[in-house]
């Protein structure tokens, strides 16, 4: 609890979150994110411009949803990018802990970052934080740099960090047709995840268009515009190279 | 004892219920809880699949008519107005329960005592031309129960009735609403309650007759008549229900008679069958203990008992259907609960009649309703949610609420109130709409649509902004008048249903020293809670017409809405409920019944918001009030569980008729696998229960389903396409188109 009162910046909440972690979740959506994914589906979250709340004010609202979660659910942090306000989000955390309630972050880890004092933030939150659910976007770094802008060698780091220091995480690959599922990437992603030692379940996320109206809200021009939501077939093939 | 008790009460153990009428003694000494999964659960036997076949072509076939099959225009239904009747009448012993509600499957019976006109509209209304003698008959020589409140309303009564500030008033139709304790024709045979009621009108009075003696004791001799009739009726069917049931298709049987003797002389608003689940367990369970029966022949029984519950019809004329549309008939029956002892009384029969959902497809009738509590077997609460999920046709209704109130023998008898079984009755009394109310309150008593002054002449607000206190201060005084006459209204109806269409073949299986409730409403709530904290928390404009009348309304700022989870808003939810409660139960209410309200529209949140015209919190005219307790269209900012709690809120004993609460999900939203929204549905339940919430109807499907099915009815997949509604279930394809979208507009919870 070395972080003094950080404030953070809050999108939404939304009490009632069934696949952002296990069980029944409390999702607290922050704001701001540097990434610019070409699919993403809440372009609303990017700007850090939310509404801000302590810590403490946070879980007092959180604390609420706790007659739904018995041994099964908790709370989600996801964003926006949570890691970008990787303070109050350990301090959210801490209190969590306290009462004893689950905690996930729902990140695409692109803050994360080996600067020393970054790090020793870091690791702190991994002491309060119970599972890790990580996009990964893209396997290739020149394919992930078109698709969000920037590079992924520090997203697969931590990945590693993760894996080696023993905390659970979920992977996740959103699968757009004709970006992101090509067949040596997904074959690279499942290596990847064979060689980590923690990763307790694999997801695929497909690609779907209900994000597109929020575009044309914000005046920024779909970059995905006319690419098609994948089929079944297409997603089985990917849990299949995947191996769910 | 007689030869024949022993016979039939052969392995029951206790005493009392042997020395008196008293079902739920036998049922406490004898029900053996189950606490295992569904792997026990037997498939349709041929006969059921045949049978459930016959009855789909028939529903068909009714459909294809415009929704009535058949009509009759002669014979005024009664206990043994027809011979028996059969879904096939070549093949009679494929049908284990049989009797129905006239000759012909489905073919709605002519039912004149709530009203003449009202049965001969039901019949033109479909091309029906009802015989011209019974016209004469009732309109010349026989007072119905419609004639008698229009000969004693009073003008202000009339006013409120045409300006829907009260709709849906049972002065049209039967009320419904009483739930006979149907068992009891099994567990004592008709011989034995007939003892009884002549033991009771024996002991009638000190022979001072006072109206109330007098009442009674003609009630009583109905009563005894109404038992007489319902042997007669078995007796078509070749049935002897004098004595008790010896076995478990007689169980079934016999009590099927207690209901059918109920539908065949009422046709109330809500015709409920009640708590019979873990009682006809006992039954079957010494059956399968002797040997006499299989799982297999066991779950064919209460699959003939339910397809008989989803033959019930009436007929209605269209005002009604408009306010409960989808035909329901509220067959309401439970499964479930928690003995006062602690012990579960999940048996293997609740299991039964929830895989009737299974064997025989999806359906809206019978109401099934799980009385839950967190306490319930694990298996039980998770067959329960896979069958929500699969089917959407159950609603869920707290146990650990209810059970303090009411007992642990507590039937539903409509969509979510409670009435103790056998012992109490409820006069059901629609309900005010509290938006117009507000309205009226702002406008001194002048309709918006009509212009009419029907509240009292009270100064209306002139300001262009609202103040909340001096708002607050004028809608409780219109409130005080509002519930009076009300109140009021309902007095009269209840005198006259009781004096011209008496519900004898129900009553006669209920105790003679009857509690009654009072069962009043409230329409429009989540508009008045969100339009006070519009007022009280932002800015409202209000926007007049040329005569300076309020018609329009225009928030400036943002304000806190009910289903948020917010107490600002709830806390003006909590206040609504208690101090409407407070006017009703100032009133008198007739026969000394005890007042209650709800806060449950069904799906006439259509129609009365067509009668309310523009609301502060941004609601426009004509638009359907939101159903039930459910928070306002689009108010729900943090998803479910926070709109949950908001409902939760509103306590219970303020509103023991129930607090509806109508909720949909997305499949995809619920988890990733049948296994996980099955668990996580289960503590949807166990939290929102927990939190002492009352009532609950889960639907599990998307949008695009609705949307499909609205598009294209004739889809074979939606035949048996079922919704939950505001307290009850329906056929989606069987709602107008208007009501089609109002249920599509409403939050479907779609997080992704």
């Amino acid at each position: 609890m070395s972080e003094n009162n950080e404030t953070g910046r809050v999108h939404s909440l939304e009490t009632f979150g069934l696949v952002d972690g296990p069980g029944v979740r409390f999702v607290v959506f922050l704001s701001g994110c540097n990434m610019r994914c070409r699919f993403c589906h809440n372009p609303e979250t990017w700007k850090k411009d939310g509404e801000e709340w302590t810590p403490e004010k946070l879980w007092q609202r959180v604390k609420r949803y706790r007659p739904y979660w018995k041994d099964n659910g908790g709370v989600t942090v996801s964003g926006g990018e949570p890691l970008l306000q990787i303070g109050f989000l350990t301090e959210f955390f801490a209190l969590a802990k306290k009462d004893g309630v689950h905690t996930a972050v729902d990140t695409a880890g692109q803050p994360f970052c080996s600067d020393p004092e970054w790090m020793r933030k870091f690791d702190r939150l991994m002491q309060v934080t119970d599972l890790f659910i990580l996009d990964i976007k893209d396997m290739d770094p020149e394919g992930h740099k078109a698709l969000t802008g920037v590079g992924n060698e520090n997203i697969l780091a931590m990945a590693r960090y993760l894996s080696d220091n023993g905390k659970k995480m979920w992977i996740r690959h959103v699968l757009v047709p004709g970006i992101t599922d090509r067949e040596e990437d997904l074959i690279a992603l499942r290596d990847l995840i064979s060689s980590l030692d923690t990763v307790d379940r694999v997801e695929i996320l497909p690609y779907h268009t209900l994000g597109i109206m929020k575009w044309e809200e914000l005046n920024i021009p779909y970059p995905l515009d006319g690419v098609p939501v994948p089929t079944k077939e297409e997603i089985a093939r990917a849990e299949k190279i995947l191996g769910i | 004892m007689d030869a024949v008790f022993n016979e039939a009460w052969e392995g029951f153990d206790g005493r009392l219920w042997k020395l008196e009428v008293n079902t739920r003694d036998f049922i406490q000494k004898n029900y053996r809880p189950y606490d295992g999964d569904e792997s026990f659960l037997a498939p349709p036997t041929e006969a059921t699949n045949y049978l459930w076949d016959k009855v789909q072509r028939y529903q068909k076939a009714e459909r294809a008519k415009g929704g009535i099959l058949d009509m009759e225009t002669k014979v005024v239904s009664g206990l043994t107005a027809y011979g028996a009747g059969y879904i096939d009448e070549d093949h009679p012993e494929m049908e284990k329960i049989v009797g129905l509600q006239t000759d012909l499957p489905l073919k709605r019976a002519f039912m004149p005592f709530g009203g003449i006109k009202m049965a001969e509209q039901a019949c033109q209304s479909h091309g029906y031309t009802p015989d011209p003698e019974l016209h004469r008959i009732f309109n010349d020589y026989i007072t119905t129960h419609n004639q008698g409140v229009f000969d004693a309303y009073t003008p202000e009564m009339k006013a409120v009735r045409h300006n829907k500030i009260i709709t849906g008033l049972p002065d049209t139709y039967g009320r419904g609403r009483i739930v006979g304790d149907y068992r009891r024709v099994a567990l004592y045979g008709i011989d034995f309650l007939i003892k009884q009621k002549k033991k009771d009108f024996a002991n009638c009075g000190d022979g001072t007759m006072t109206d109330d003696v007098i009442r009674l004791r003609e009630e009583l001799a109905k009563q005894i008549r109404a038992l007489e009739g319902m042997k007669k009726m078995a007796e078509i069917y070749g049935c002897d229900i004098s004595a008790p049931a010896k076995n478990a298709r007689e169980a079934v049987q016999w009590l099927y008679f207690g209901y059918l003797a109920a539908i065949k002389t009422q046709n109330g608003a809500a015709m409920s069958v009640g708590r019979v689940s873990t009682f006809l367990d006992i039954y079957i369970q010494r059956d399968l203990d002797r040997g006499i029966l299989t799982e297999q022949e066991a779950q064919e029984l209460i699959d003939h008992l339910v397809m008989k519950f989803r033959m019930v019809k009436f007929a209605r004329i269209p005002s009604y259907n408009e306010l409960f549309s989808g035909d329901p008939v509220w067959a309401t029956l439970e499964v479930g609960g928690v003995g006062v002892d602690g012990r579960s009384m999940v048996t293997k029969n609740d299991f039964r009649f929830l895989h009737t959902l299974e064997n025989m497809g999806p359906s809206p009738e019978p109401n099934l309703t799980v009385l839950y509590s967190s306490a319930l077997p694990e298996n039980f609460k998770k067959y329960a949610s896979k069958i929500s999920i699969d089917t959407s046709s159950v609603q869920y209704e707290n146990d650990d609420v209810m059970k303090p109130v009411w007992g642990d023998d507590y039937s539903i008898c409509c969509c979510v109130s409670a009435t103790q079984t056998g012992k109490e009755m409820q006069f059901f009394g629609a309900r005010a709409n509290l938006a117009k109310c507000l309205l009226y309150a702002i406008n001194g008593g002048v309709d918006a649509k009509t212009r009419e002054q029907v509240g009292p002449m009270m100064r209306p607000i002139t300001s262009e902004y609202l103040d909340y206190y001096e708002v607050v201060d004028k809608f409780e005084r219109m409130m005080d008048w509002l519930a009076g006459v009300y109140v009021n209204a309902l007095n009269l109806i209840h005198y006259m249903h009781d004096k011209y269409f008496y519900e004898a073949a129900e009553m006669a299986l209920i105790d003679t020293d009857v509690r009654r409730t009072f069962a009043t409403g409230i329409a429009g709530f989540s508009h008045v809670v969100d339009s006070l904290s519009a007022i009280k928390y932002a800015h409202v404009r209000t926007i007049r017409d040329t005569d300076g009348f309020a018609l329009h309304y225009e928030a400036e700022g943002d304000f806190p809405r009910y289903g948020n989870d917010d107490d600002r808003a709830d806390d003006i939810a909590v206040w609504l409920l208690g101090t409407f409660l407070d006017k009703i139960k100032k009133h008198h209410t007739y026969r000394n019944s005890e007042p209650t309200t709800s806060i449950l529209t069904i799906t006439s949140n259509v129609v009365y918001g067509k009668a309310t015209s523009d609301m502060p919190d941004g609601r426009k005219a004509g638009e359907p009030l939101s159903p039930g307790a459910n928070p306002s269209y689009g108010a729900e900012k943090n998803g479910l569980l926070a709109s949950l709690n908001s409902v939760a809120k509103l306590p219970y004993p303020w509103a023991l008729d129930g607090i509806s609460n109508t909720q949909t999900i997305n499949p995809d939203a619920l988890g990733h696998n049948e296994q996980e929204r099955i668990d996580n549905l289960v503590q949807v339940l166990d939290g929102y229960f927990d939190q002492g919430a009352h009532h609950l109807n889960v639907n599990v499907f998307g949008t695009e389903k609705l949307y499909d099915a609205m598009e294209h009815p004739e889809k074979e997949e939606y035949a048996n396409f079922t919704i939950r509604v505001s307290g009850y279930a329906v056929k989606f394809i069987d709602l107008t188109r208007e009501q089609q979208l109002d249920v599509i507009s409403r939050t479907c919870h779609n997080t992704l």
